[in-house]
This record gives structure tokens, sequence and C-alpha cells, in this order.
């Protein structure tokens, strides 16, 4: 019998890997993921899990270890956020380039400066296009779904990839939720044993890892690694009604809520999406068809799946925790506009950026949002394209 | 060689043949090449220890010659080269002289 429990996020996510019990394990310390590796490293010294754990100085050094240790043919994880991430941000290329998969609870976290530990997701953003698979996690429960889905996602033979879990810093990784643990045997028969890929440490069939490609073979290698993304989503859907079928909860590539019929959408990562639905529940009691879509696999991002379930609505908001300098617009509305791109009469798209540095999203601010959806939808009509929630001017 | 297309090249670029570097010829990287002068040497081998590229040919336990199709010029073995009697017997010349 699965077993519910009242847990936090970054508890949840330590007891998936415990029973995934993976060869290795290399990590550094940083707020708010410490607690993962912290549990877990308990589990490692009370004899509860055969890792091999190895505490380096760095998470420059974690996820160079994490790059050994795959390379050497074993199941490898690990867990970071923020400032410890884009001290990875060199290895996050290799460990890709390199096909190695590598599972990494990622507790998103703002980065410096000004220093902030709080959640927001420009850390995950600022890393979502280093070739990793990307899933992020509305809940602890998600997180611990994901964790273990992760694991069967990265290591396919047929992808190769590493992948990283988000969930929201504190908000999720702090807060005690009621959550469904799965037995032991289970994950561990789900997960099943690792399959090996070129293994540095067979020496019957000694191979080299980091050669020099030059512009000869460069592009044949990026050209090779974009197939093998595109190969994603599929897998991720196979995974997902596997686990369906050993645990009761349904996972896609996003969450559609309330979206077949609706008018008006919000698009929202993570923690944020619960309060939304609420609210969007509050709407429709009112008669106003609203609906949301949450993003699950967010690289590769289901362009074309997006598109078609957004495609009918007359007005949609995006709204970022992370902004984009520069580039004019938050990077969740991004790629929804490019989603949207090939339907030449989809819905009128504006941007909100919100809960930068851990600022909380109340349900009043979901509400601000779906009035004006409604105001634009009638119009058609948007003010501002780009503006900032529940910011003091 | 004929060149491969991106749907043949191996995940991750990890190099599944040992020895395959044998099939890249690094020669034409040098701009200074190794010259022997045999009546200096005294077989210590220590060009064969120190060169990077194992461009050293060695038969039955001698130095014999470079592999000019490897030798990439860095000119390792010319300065360890101890020579007889203060002279050298490995001297580097540029290329194309
Ligand atoms: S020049 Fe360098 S590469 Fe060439 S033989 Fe001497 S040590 Fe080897
Ligand atoms: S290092 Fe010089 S002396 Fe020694 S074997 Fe090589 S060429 Fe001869």
């Amino acid at each position: 019998m699965a077993k519910v429990v009242a847990v936090t996020g970054n508890e949840a996510v330590a007891e998936a890997l415990r029973q995934v019990n993976p060869d290795v394990s290399s990590a550094y310390p940083i707020t708010p993921a410490t607690d993962i590796m912290q549990r877990f490293t308990s589990f490692v010294s009370n004899g509860k899990v055969k890792t091999e754990m190895i505490l380096v100085e760095s998470e420059h050094s974690a996820m160079s270890g994490c790059i050994g240790a795959s390379a050497a043919g074993g199941r490898v994880m690990t867990a970071t956020s923020s400032q410890g991430l884009a001290l990875m941000w060199e290895e996050l290329f290799i460990a890709s380039g390199t096909r190695l998969p590598i599972v990494m609870a990622l507790v998103n976290r703002a980065l410096s400066a000004p220093l902030n530990i709080h959640g927001d997701h420009s850390d995950g953003m600022g890393a979502r296009d280093c070739g990793w698979i990307q899933l992020w996690s509305e809940n602890a429960q998600e997180a611990y779904d994901n964790t273990i889905q992760a694991f069967r996602i990265a290591e396919h033979l047929d992808i190769r990839l590493p992948a990283m879990v988000c969930l929201d810093g504190f908000i999720i990784s702090h807060s005690i939720e009621r959550i469904e643990y799965m037995e032991d045997d289970k994950v561990q028969n789900f997960v099943g044993e690792f399959k090996n890929l070129n293994p540095l440490l067979d020496l019957d069939h000694p191979v080299s890892y980091g050669p020099l490609i030059l512009p000869d073979y460069y592009m044949e290698y990026r050209r090779a690694h974009a197939e093998v993304m595109s190969k994603v989503p599929n897998i991720v859907l196979d995974v997902a009604s596997e686990f369906e079928k050993i645990s009761g909860r349904k996972y896609g590539l996003f969450e559609a809520y309330r979206l077949e019929d609706a008018e008006i959408g919000i698009v929202i990562l993570n923690s944020a999406a619960g309060t939304t639905k609420d609210v969007i529940d509050l709407f429709r009691e009112k008669g106003i068809k609203a609906g949301l879509l949450k993003p699950r696999l967010y690289r590769p991002f289901p362009y074309e799946e997006i598109g078609n379930a957004l495609k009918h609505l007359k007005a949609v908001c995006v709204l970022d925790r992370a902004d984009a300098f520069g580039g004019s617009y938050g990077p969740l509305f991004i790629d929804i506009a490019a989603s949207l791109y090939p339907h030449k009469n989809g819905p009128v798209l504006f941007n909100k950026i919100y809960g930068l540095g851990g600022r909380d999203y109340l349900p009043e601010h979901a509400e601000l949002v779906l009035n004006e959806l409604a105001e634009v939808a009638k119009t058609g009509k948007v003010k501002t394209i780009k503006e900032y929630i529940a910011v003091r001017e | 060689m004929k060149l491969k297309g991106w749907k043949k090249v191996t995940p991750g670029a990890v190099c599944t043949v040992a020895g395959s570097a044998l099939e890249f010829k690094t020669g034409s990287w040098r701009a200074f090449r190794p010259r022997w002068i045999e009546e200096n040497c005294i077989q210590c081998l220590f060009c064969w220890m120190y060169c990077p590229d194992m461009a050293v040919n060695v038969k039955d336990g001698k130095m014999v010659g470079f592999n000019y199709d490897y030798c990439k010029g860095c000119g390792i073995c010319a300065l360890e080269c101890p020579g007889k009697k203060g002279k050298k017997a490995i001297v580097m010349e540029e290329e194309g002289k």
C-alpha cells in the first residue's frame, strides 16, 4: 500500500532518491536544496542506500564528479539551487553533450545580486538551453513523482540525456504537504536496473570520453543532439503512462486545467499554478470561461502540443517567475509566443512578471490577471504587453 | 577519409574504437621539425619517454628516428635530449626551409 505522509518537498525528493538508491552522488550544499542532500547523506551514513557519496568543495566539482561517475557507468544524481547551478554552468553542457543520464533536483531560487535565497525561476531559466531535460513540479507530490520518472526518462537508451527536476524554493521545498509515497519495491521495479552505454570501467571494451571535435564534426554532434531532444516528449509520455499504472497519478507534457472550452487562459509554471487554479474555479462559478496551462516538460518544449492546446483561446496571459533582461519578454512568454506562431488566428498574448526573489503570488494577483484577460478577450486589445505584478512604484 | 553525417556520429562523441587517434594524422600542424643527429645520440630514450605524441620511433630498444605523420614539432624531445659531450642529438629546424 502507498503511504500517505505529511512532508516537505525536499523530504519527498530525498525519499524518492533513497528509493531509487543510485550508485553515486556528488553534491555541495546550497539553500534551499541543502536539505535534500542533508537527508540523503543521512541515508548513506545509516546504510539505507548503497550510494557512494562524494562530498566536494563546490558545485563545479559536484557536477564534475557526477560526470565522471556517470561516464564510468553508474546511476548518478545530485541536487542544487541558484548560484550552485550557475557554478555548474560549464559542466551542464559537458554532461548533456556527453549524453550522460544524470538526474538533478533543482530547487528553484533567485540569482544574486542582490543576494536572495527565495524562490524564483531565474536559475532554471538560465539553464534552459543547455541540452538537459527539464521537468517542472507544482507541489511535493509532483516533485516526488517527477524525480522517480526522471531516472527512467534520462536513462532511456534512445536518448541518454541528463534531466533536471525543478521545484519552487521554500514554497514547495520547505512547506509540509500531504503526499503519497509508493512502496520501495514498486519504485525499484519501475526504475529498473541501470543499463550501461559505453562505460569507462568496462575494461574489455576500452573507450575514451571528451575528444576534441573540430569544425569538421562539431555541427554534426549538435544536430544529433537536437534530434535526440526531439525524441524526449514521446518517452516522457510512455514513462508517464507506465507510472500511472503503478501510482494512479496521471502526467502529460503539460497540465491543461479547464482549458478545453475556455476563452481566456493563464500559462504558469510550478507552485503558482495551484493558487491560480483556485481563482479560475471562482471565475468559472461566475460564468467566466477561464482555464490554465501548466508546462511540465519545459525542455524540450512541446511547441506543437502546447500551440494546439492554446490556439482556440481568445486571450492568454503568460506569467513568468523570471525576467529576461534585454530579451523583450519573460522566457516562458517567448516559448508560448513561438508555440502560437503557426496559428494566425490564435489568442492575443500578454506577459506578467511576478514573484521574483520569493515575492508572494496571491489569489488577488490571479484575479487581476483574469479580469484583464476578460477585458482583452472582449476588445482584442492589450494595453501593455509586458508588466510586473505586485511591484512598488 | 569520408566524413560521416550527423546520423552516424556516436552518442556523446565517445570514442569506442581503441587507438583510433592513429587515423588522425597531426604532422601537418608542425611548424618546426626535429632532426636526429645519430652520432650525438647516446640512446638514453629520453626523447621517446617525453614525446607527448609517441612520435619517436624505437626499434629493438633503440631510437631510430621520428614518425613525421604524427610529430607536431613541439620540441620537447630536443629540449630533453642530453646528447653527447654537450652536443644535442636532436635539433629543431623550421619547416619548409
Ligand atoms: S617534436 Fe614533439 S612531437 Fe615531435 S618527436 Fe619531438 S617530442 Fe615528439
Ligand atoms: S634523447 Fe637524444 S640522446 Fe637520448 S635517445 Fe633521444 S636522441 Fe638519443
